[in-house]
């Protein structure tokens, strides 16, 4: 009988980190914002069906980079916690605190049980509030670790480049297109330092919106809403541009 | 399950089990006991005393559909309740009022309308009409046992339907049986009274604001001849509930715009105490 070479767990540790963060690097990054009105989602997509941002409950959003089936996976077990909860309880008492304390439970678990293989995922969650002060966002990495971002954060492969481009620029009070054209600047960065176009047909934009009259407050954004929200951003931008001159 | 989630902290293998985008199955494998239709009953003697919600009336127009109920609720010869609210939006595009048991109707309408939503999450895409109709048909077969005992569920469903473009009302049985109504319906105690009136009200060529006053004038004279059924209390300016659903989804009309068509009835009825007449040919 071969005796199995030892492992130590930090290196057992650090390999399964590694094999999570090159899965979640070989994706597209996405950012979500906070703005005046609410918190926005944005992120390169070229499919129209495969969304990367999806409701969860009233004022509830998702965000996910890394491997589909694992993120879709987790999607859907949030959507049933939150919809149970709100049926057993009251719809208040679903929170993205309590949603995101789940979410790190379970992907810590995963990640430190040697049975199973890490989650190759990265996830945000977050809640739009009555006033931007109200608003939260949770960052959960793959190894079940939970932070709780303000303003910007950037999730992906490429999340420490935009994240640092976005922490530079992004103000509290940005009219939604503004925050939208500051997402899609920080998107198409390179790591080389050029810049890339993205083509509104491949952005996938969606908002929790404070101002919505429903009581659901997350909405998609596509079409024609979209290419006005960027050529208003793209002015504004370019004003401001100018002004400086 | 909730034990379990604390004790680990970890979603449970049920939520991360890939299956069915509906919530009442998701509940009925994960957790039975809390749907309403695996309730044990225990034995009882004759008919359970509880709150009965009474008339709701629908009709169709070219564009949409409008549900109404009034809101009056009575337990045996008693008013149990002057300003109960038995319409109740489903989903963007529809509503579902309810006639019978109070209590158990407006679980079922939470559980319908999670439902809807659950499957509109999930799948990222709406049910088709056809499809939340057959829901809610399932939902009021597993609440056969209690109708049984007096505990009847008997709703009114309407939507637009966006795929056909134009609104349906669909109206139901005890057991579950579903039929779709053309042009106008009525549920309840009153509906006899309120289908009468409509019958002889509703014409195809129906703009939203005439279908808004033929409801309530329906719900009128429900309540002129069934003592169950509340009529406009203008003292307590208590007033039908009207919805109306079209292309542009579900709105509940204000309490002012209710209120207004309310009283301009009234007006009309301290002339004409039987309402509008009718041509005889």
């Amino acid at each position: 009988m071969s005796t199995p070479f030892y492992v130590s767990p930090q290196q057992a540790m650090a390999d399964r980190a590694e094999y999570a963060r090159k899965g979640i690097a070989r994706g597209r990054s996405l950012v979500v914002l906070q703005y005046a009105d609410g918190i926005v989602f944005v992120g390169e997509n070229p499919s129209r069906a495969l969304h990367k941002f999806s409701e969860i409950y009233d004022r509830i959003g998702f965000a996910a980079a890394g491997k589909y089936n694992e993120y879709e996976n987790l999607r859907i077990g949030g959507v049933r916690y939150a919809d149970l909860r709100g049926y057993t309880y009251d719809r208040d008492d679903v929170t993205a605190r309590g949603l995101a304390n789940v979410y790190a439970q379970t992907l810590g678990t995963i990640f430190s049980s040697a049975g199973e293989k890490p989650y190759e995922v990265e996830l945000v969650v977050a809640e739009v509030g009555e006033t931007p002060d109200g608003d939260q966002i949770y960052r959960l990495p793959h190894d079940g670790s939970i932070v709780d971002e303000h303003g910007s954060v950037a999730v992906g492969g490429n999340a420490e480049l935009i994240s640092s481009y976005l922490d530079q620029r992004h103000q509290d009070g940005m009219s939604l297109a503004e925050a939208l054209q500051l997402a899609v600047q920080a998107l198409s960065r390179e790591t080389n330092g050029s810049q890339r176009e993205i083509p509104a047909e491949r952005l996938e934009v969606a908002v929790l919106d404070r101002t919505r009259p429903q009581q659901r407050k997350f909405k998609r954004i596509v079409g024609r809403q979209l290419d006005r929200l960027l050529e208003a951003g793209g002015a504004t931008t370019e004003a401001e541009s100018s002004d400086e001159e | 399950m909730e034990a379990n989630t604390r004790s680990t902290g970890r979603l449970p293998a049920a939520f991360l089990t890939p299956g069915s985008s509906s919530f009442m199955d998701f509940l009925s494998e994960h957790q039975p006991e809390i749907l309403p239709g695996n309730r044990q009953l225990p034995p009882t003697q004759g008919v359970i005393e509880a709150p009965h919600g009474t008339t709701i009336v629908a009709v169709t127009f070219p564009g949409g559909v409008v549900l109404a109920g009034d809101r009056r609720a009575t337990m045996g010869n008693v008013i149990a309740q002057r300003d109960i609210e038995k319409v109740f939006p489903a989903d963007e595009y529809s509503a579902v009022g309810i006639a019978g048991t109070a209590g158990l109707a407006v679980e079922m309408v939470k559980l319908f309308q999670l439902e809807l939503e659950h499957f509109e999450k999930v799948e990222g895409a709406q049910l088709s009409l056809e499809g939340k109709a057959n829901r809610l048909s399932t939902m009021i077969r597993s609440n056969l046992g209690m109708a049984m005992q007096g505990l009847a569920v008997v709703p009114l469903f309407a939507g637009f339907d966006v795929d056909r473009g134009r609104g349906r009302i669909f109206s139901y049985d005890v057991t579950g049986g579903r039929s779709e109504e053309h042009n106008f319906a009525a549920t309840g105690s009153g509906s006899v009274f309120a289908r009468g009136a409509m019958k002889k009200f509703f014409h195809d060529g129906l703009s939203e604001a005439e279908a808004t006053m033929l409801v309530v004038q329906a719900l009128y004279d429900a309540a002129d001849d069934d003592s169950a059924t509340g009529g406009p209390d203008v003292a307590r300016r208590i007033y039908p509930i009207v919805t109306v659903i079209t292309e542009d989804g579900f709105r509940r009309l204000t309490d002012d715009e209710s209120s207004e068509i309310a009283r301009s009835i009234l007006e009309r009825r301290l002339e004409q105490p039987d309402g509008p007449r009718a041509a005889l040919l």
